[in-house]
Formats: C-alpha cells, structure tokens, sequence
C-alpha cells in the first residue's frame, strides 16, 4: 500500500492538471458536444483576440509578472547580502514570517484600505500636512499603471521569496563566503552578488518561477488592486467564465490558452534573462570592482522592507478598525465611535462560509499532509530520495495558471453533468496545499537523525512502531508546522473554490472578494479581518500543542 | 552450554561503497567475549555495523555472512536479528522520560505494568540511577545519559551488543568508569560483543581480541 502511495500523490497533483489544460483546450478549438459545438474553428481565438483592450490586458499581466518577480527578487537578496547575520535582520524576518501566513486577499484588501484617497494613511497625513478636507479625486487602488497592484504583490511574494532564500543559505556557505569576500576587501552587496548569488538563486530558482507564474494570472489580488479598464487578462477570463451567456465558455475557453500563452511568455522572458545576467555577470565578477555603493543600497533596502511589511500590518490594522467603526468623517484619524454593530449584523451571514472555509481547510490539510507523511516514510523505507525530476513535478500546480487549469476542470465537469460537490473542491484544494505541505516538512523529516531509527530497530521494534512511537512524536512540532502552513494556503485559495464548486460553496476568501466591488469597508474589514487571522489560529496551535505535550521535555522544546 | 555456533560469526563480510570494498571482516566472537575492529575515523567501521544490525545505507552494499548463535541473520529485517546497538551519542528518545525510554526496550512479551516497570527501576539500580525513571532524559549529565542508553539496550534483551565508539564523547573521568560498566554488564549477560573505536585505550580495556580489517588505500 505505502510502496503506492508517491504515485498516487502525483496523480493527484498531477492529473487535475492535465485533465484540466486538456479541458479548456477542445472548447477553445468549438468542440463541446453539451453546449452544441461539434465543430473545430479558431473562431473562438479570433473573438477573443478582437476584443477590445485584450492586447493591453495581456500586457499588463505579463509586465505585473515580471516586474513584481524582479522587485521581490531583488528586494530579498539585497537584503540578505546587506543585512545577514545582523539583529536587524533577525529582527525584520520575524516581523516579515507571520506575513507570509496571510493570504493574499486580506494583505490586498488592507493596502486598499491603507492607500485609498480617503485610505487611513490620507487621514493620518490630513488636513495639517496636506491641506485636504475632502478625500482627493485620485486614482490610487486600481490605477491603470497597476502600481498598487505590483506593490500588494511585492509585499507578499517578500516573506515567501525570503523564506525559502534562507532555507537555501546555509547550503550554499553563504557566512563563510561573506566573510571570505570581506577579506578580499569586497563591500557586502558586491562580495554577495559576485560569490552567493548564483548558488542560492540556483537552489530558490524553481520557487521564483512559481512566484513568476503566480504574479501572471492571479486572479483576487488583481480584482481588489488591479486596474479595470481594462482588467488583467485573469480578471477578464474570469468575467467570460461567469457570464450568464453559456456559449461565453467558448470565449472563456480560447482566452484560458491566452493565459496559458502569458504565462508561458513571462517564463520565456525570464530564463532569458536569466542567461544574458549570466553572461553579464561572469564579466562582472572578474573585473575586480569591490563595491556597488554598498551602504547606500544597505540602508535603501531595509528602508524598502521595513515600508513593505509595515504597510501589510498597518492595513490589517485598517481592517480591524473599520469593522469597529462607526461614524467616520474624513479626514478624522479614527471614528468618531466605535461599534459591534457590523459583526453583530454579519453573524449570521459568516455561519457558512466560516464552516465551508474550516470544513474544506482542515480536510483538504489532513488529506496533504498524510500524503506527505506517507511519501516521506516510503522514502525512508525504500532509501530512494525523491529525484529532483519528481520535485519538478510538485511544482507544476503552482506553474500553471490556476485559472486555465482550474477552468478546464469546471467545463469537464460540466460535461460530466454532476453537480458540483464539496469532495471536488476538498481535492481541487489539496493539489495546492500539497506541495506546500510537503515543501515545509521534507526538511526538517530528512534532517531527522536515522540512528534513532536503528536503535529502535535493535530493541525489536518494526518500521511502523518507529513510524508512530519515534519519529512521528519527535517530528510533531514540523508535522504541525507544515499542517499550519497547508491550511492557511487552503484559506487564501479564491478560484479553487469559486470555480470548482460552481459558487455553491462560499468561504470567507470568495465572500471577502465578492464584496470587493461593492465597497463597503466595514463589510469588507469584517471579512478581510477574519481572513487575515484565520490562519494564525493554525499557526498558534502549531506551536502551543508541542509546547504543552512536551512541557517537560527540554530536547524538544529547544526545536520548537 | 556454549556450542562452536554460539556468539557472532562474520564469514567474509565486505562492505562496499561505489564498488570498492571499504571492510573485509571473517570473525567469531564467543559469547562473553569483545572483539575489536580498530580503524581511524571515518574509515567505514561503522558501516560494518550497520550491515550487521541490517540499517546499512543504501548508498552501501554490504556481503558475506553473519550467524548470530548459528543462525544467518543478514537477511532477516532489522527488528527481528535481536542485536543491540549502542551510539557514540546516548540516543534517549527526547519525547519520552527515562523510565519510558527504558519501557520501551523491554520486549513485549514481558506482561504486567507492575513487572515491567520493575524491571526498570531495577535496570537504573543496577547503575546508579534510582529514581530517575520520571527524569527528562536531556536534563541528564553525559555520563547518566550514556548509562541509561546502555541499561535500555540491555533491557530489549539482545542476543549481540554492537558498539560504535560508545565512549568518544564522554570526558575522559567518565570515560574509564562507564567502560567498565558496559564490558562488566554486558560479560554478565553472555553477550558477543563487537566494539568499533579508533581509540587503542578502549581496546585495551575491552580485553579481547582485536583486528584492523581495513582496506588501507593511500588516496
């Protein structure tokens, strides 16, 4: 059964993916027998490209992707090369790790909040510094140039990039490597960039093509930040997915193999790139030049991150208060009165998203991290390490575009004629908190210290006693950890939900964004509030169960 | 009633790695006795015990024969060749107290709470330890922690003790005290055992025969 079960994983990573690509695809080309189309026509293609702004859509996507990519890449190496190894830097990641936990929605909403035209930080700044008793006539959140859009991005791809950059230096010998380059009389950033860079950028490589991919086609951030005239490519999709009018889903189909287009374009764009800095690096690195005007960019670039995670705190901040507000006149710092009213009102509408969004979360993590679990042991058992090929693949859902995949999985089903059901977006949700899961406990699993294994062994006892007696309790505190990290990614998924359970199963993040339009702030900071901290209570469990089963245990504590 | 069979019998047993043989071992150990493989570290001894206790690394491949009381054993999985193993390292398992560290080792077809953790008590007794079975195994000292490693795997009831350098961590006061502690103990129970070290005093105190099997290439 165990020998089975890494197959079975990647079948079911793996195959809703291809089903769905597979989906979308003949639709686009007319062929969808339920809906009457029994012929093959690129006319689909034609419409979609005809429409009017779609070009711009496109490139706005594509340019998101790359920019936000590059910014947030470069944000957390300079960081690292500037900052390692400082108490500033200890300092600035826990402040920046609980931000990787919240999703992206909730950090989306509280920027809005935060820098809205009449957002908080205009009325913290109004009227003595700027004159302004009325909120100005600007366009801030969704300006066409998708700035604030790139900028809710960047704050959150930061904690993501940062984390797994670190997990990535100690193999790269990243202190001795500092230290030797300092030797040589090279600044930080230069001996960085010239000694680490390429090792670590190597080893997080396959993380920032998802953060690439990701950026392309996502599809609440864009809805709650993004421009709208025209929207990204993803938002329109969307648009076509839902209209009312069924034979759009031909349209819908064509502009999924856009997307796919988009996405494949900024991952082209980008292993280019990656070539030519090559090129243009090893002339660099013998030249000799000892500095880039390090401290400058040193003190630039904690500047740059202390603004990034301090504006996604300042806007959850944003959220609480306004789902407490009550009166709030412009340009007043705080309400005149704070009340209950809002989360009195919305009691009773939160009941079933809250129990969707937990139903769904919790399962969809108990079934990813058995699985992981169940993939580790085998390793352990087998003595065969997952090759680097089968990571690969753990990676392909979160490189494909949710929304192209994810879309031709809805139109199977539709085929299918079954009504949507809550199993579907269980697994639809596993696919996504899996490789997550699996990512965060992997490690921490291999790093286990196997001659515990063999001294067990020798007392007598087999491989499953040592499983569920040894191992399992001495890997708790990372079991949990990676539970946690699992559930807050089954928290933050919009399209999964939305589009596989056909809008029949409404959690806090599809609720949260479909208010995103009408624009009630105390509606929204109610839901976006609840979404932000939902994954914490995964994150708190994570750590105060081990705390309080090994409360006399110093060994363990010491890891936790 | 001790047969020629009785004991450790290694016929041929090589290890390789990539190919290249890293140990060659024919050896029998009578039971009571300690045979000493001496080696500079990192010369692959250890490997030579964990294809005898059956978790050699599967970047190794291991060959030749091993009999444990006249049965061949390399085949068997690990948890039923009966063969003890004690670490440089303690190895308590840190979730558990001492006392259920030691609960753990003891086979279950020795019934009964109340006899069981008798025989703990007993097992910590016997080396000093009374009243530590509720103790957190990492506030122990070095040398606490090495005894109860030793007491745990005696408690399993091995039928062979393999030590790997069992001593190289501890202080050099301990080190001659528990040495004595784990030849007497193990003497005591008419246990073959196989001691790895690079240290010639450990040798010497085991007080058995020693070999240097070790394919010695100059690269």
């Amino acid at each position: 059964m165990l020998k089975h079960i890494p197959a079975l994983t990647l079948f079911i990573l793996i195959g809703p993916v291809l089903a769905g690509l597979l989906g979308a695809l003949l639709p686009a080309f007319g062929i969808l027998p339920t809906l009457g189309g029994t012929e093959a026509t690129v006319a689909y293609f034609a419409e979609v490209l005809t429409t009017p702004g779609v070009m711009r859509s496109s490139c706005i996507s594509l340019l998101v992707g790359l920019l936000t990519t590059a910014i947030s890449l470069s944000i957390v190496m300079t960081l690292i090369a500037g900052w390692q190894g400082t108490r500033f830097f200890k300092a600035l990641q826990s402040l920046l790790s609980p931000l990787l936990s919240v999703p992206h929605a909730a950090a989306a909403f509280g920027l809005a909040f935060l820098i809205a035209p009449s957002g908080w930080l205009m009325r913290l700044f109004s009227p003595w510094a700027t004159g302004l008793s009325r909120p100005p006539d600007w366009l801030i959140v969704n300006d066409p140039m998708a700035l604030s859009m790139m900028a809710g991005l960047i704050a959150k791809e930061v904690p993501f990039l940062l984390l797994v950059a670190l997990a990535a230096l100690p193999q790269s010998d990243a202190r001795q490597k500092a230290n030797l380059a300092s030797t040589l009389g090279y600044g930080p950033i230069a001996g960085f960039y010239k000694t680490t860079f390429p090792l670590v950028y190597r080893q997080i490589r396959l993380p920032v093509l998802a953060v690439l991919a990701y950026a392309t086609s996502v599809v609440d951030v864009a809805i709650i930040l993004g421009p709208t005239t025209p929207p990204p490519l993803s938002v329109r999709l969307l648009q076509w997915m839902n209209d009312p009018e069924i034979t759009e889903r031909f349209k819908a189909s064509a502009g999924a193999q856009l997307q796919l287009c988009v996405t494949a374009c900024a991952l082209v764009v980008w292993l280019l790139s990656e070539r030519v800095i090559r090129q243009f690096g090893f002339k660099s690195v013998v030249k000799g030049k000892r500095h880039f005007a390090d401290e400058t960019i040193r003190k630039t670039i904690a500047l740059l991150a202390i603004l990034s995670s301090a504006m996604v705190l300042a806007g959850i901040a944003t959220l609480g208060i306004w789902s407490f507000a009550g009166f709030w006149r412009f340009p007043n710092a705080l309400p005149n009165s704070f009340t209950l009213d809002i989360w009195a009102r919305q009691g009773m509408g939160l009941e079933t998203p809250m129990q969707n969004t937990l139903l769904i979360g919790i399962t969809a993590t108990l079934i990813a991290v058995t699985l992981t679990l169940a993939c580790l042991e085998q390793e352990a058992r087998s003595g065969k390490t997952a090759t680097s090929r089968a990571l690969l693949l753990l990676y392909v859902p979160l490189i494909v575009p949710q929304v192209s995949f994810l879309f031709g999985l809805e139109i199977l089903a539709l085929q299918l004629g079954g009504k949507a059901h809550i199993t579907s977006v269980v697994l639809t949700h596993v696919i996504f908190v899996l490789p997550y899961a699996y990512l965060s406990l992997a490690d921490p699993w291999r790093a286990w210290d196997k001659r515990y294994a063999a001294v067990a062994f020798g007392m007598g006892h087999g491989p499953n006693t040592v499983f569920w007696r040894v191992r399992v309790p001495m890997l708790l505190s990372a079991i949990l950890t990676a539970s946690a990290v699992g559930f807050a990614v089954s928290i933050g998924q919009y399209l999964a939900t939305l589009l596989i359970g056909g809008g029949r199963f409404p959690t806090i993040t599809t609720e949260a964004v479909a208010l995103a339009s009408g624009g009630d702030r105390r509606v929204i900071g109610v839901y976006a509030l609840i979404q932000a901290l939902l994954p914490f209570i995964g994150f708190g469990l994570a750590l105060f169960v081990p705390a309080i089963l090994y409360r006399n245990r110093r060994a363990l504590k010491a890891t936790a | 009633m001790t047969g020629a069979a009785d004991g450790l019998t290694l016929t041929d047993v090589c290890i390789l790695l990539n190919d290249k043989p890293l140990v060659h071992v024919s050896a029998h150990v009578k039971p009571g006795d300690v045979l000493t493989i001496m080696g500079p570290s990192g010369s692959g001894k250890s490997t030579l015990l964990a294809y005898i206790g059956g978790f050699l690394d599967k970047a190794f491949s291991g060959m030749g024969s091993v009999q444990l009381n006249g049965v061949s054993i390399e085949h068997m999985p690990a948890q039923t060749r009966q063969v003890g193993i004690l670490f440089q390292d303690p190895l308590l398992f840190p979730h558990m107290s001492v006392g259920q560290n030691l609960l753990f080792a003891i086979p279950a077809e020795q019934k009964g709470s109340d006899i069981r953790r008798g025989m703990a008590e007993e097992a910590l007794k016997e080396v000093g330890l009374e009243g530590l079975f509720d103790r957190d195994p990492a506030t122990l000292s070095g040398g606490q922690k090495a005894r109860v490693a030793l007491i745990r795997v005696l408690l399993s009831s091995p039928k062979a003790l393999l030590l790997d350098e069992p001593f190289s961590k501890l202080d050099a006061d301990r080190r001659s005290s528990i040495r004595k502690i784990v030849f007497d103990l193990a003497k005591a129970r008419n246990l073959p055992v196989l001691l790895v070290t690079h240290d010639t005093d450990d040798a010497d105190a085991a007080g058995g025969s020693v070999i240097m099997p070790l394919e010695t290439r100059s690269t």
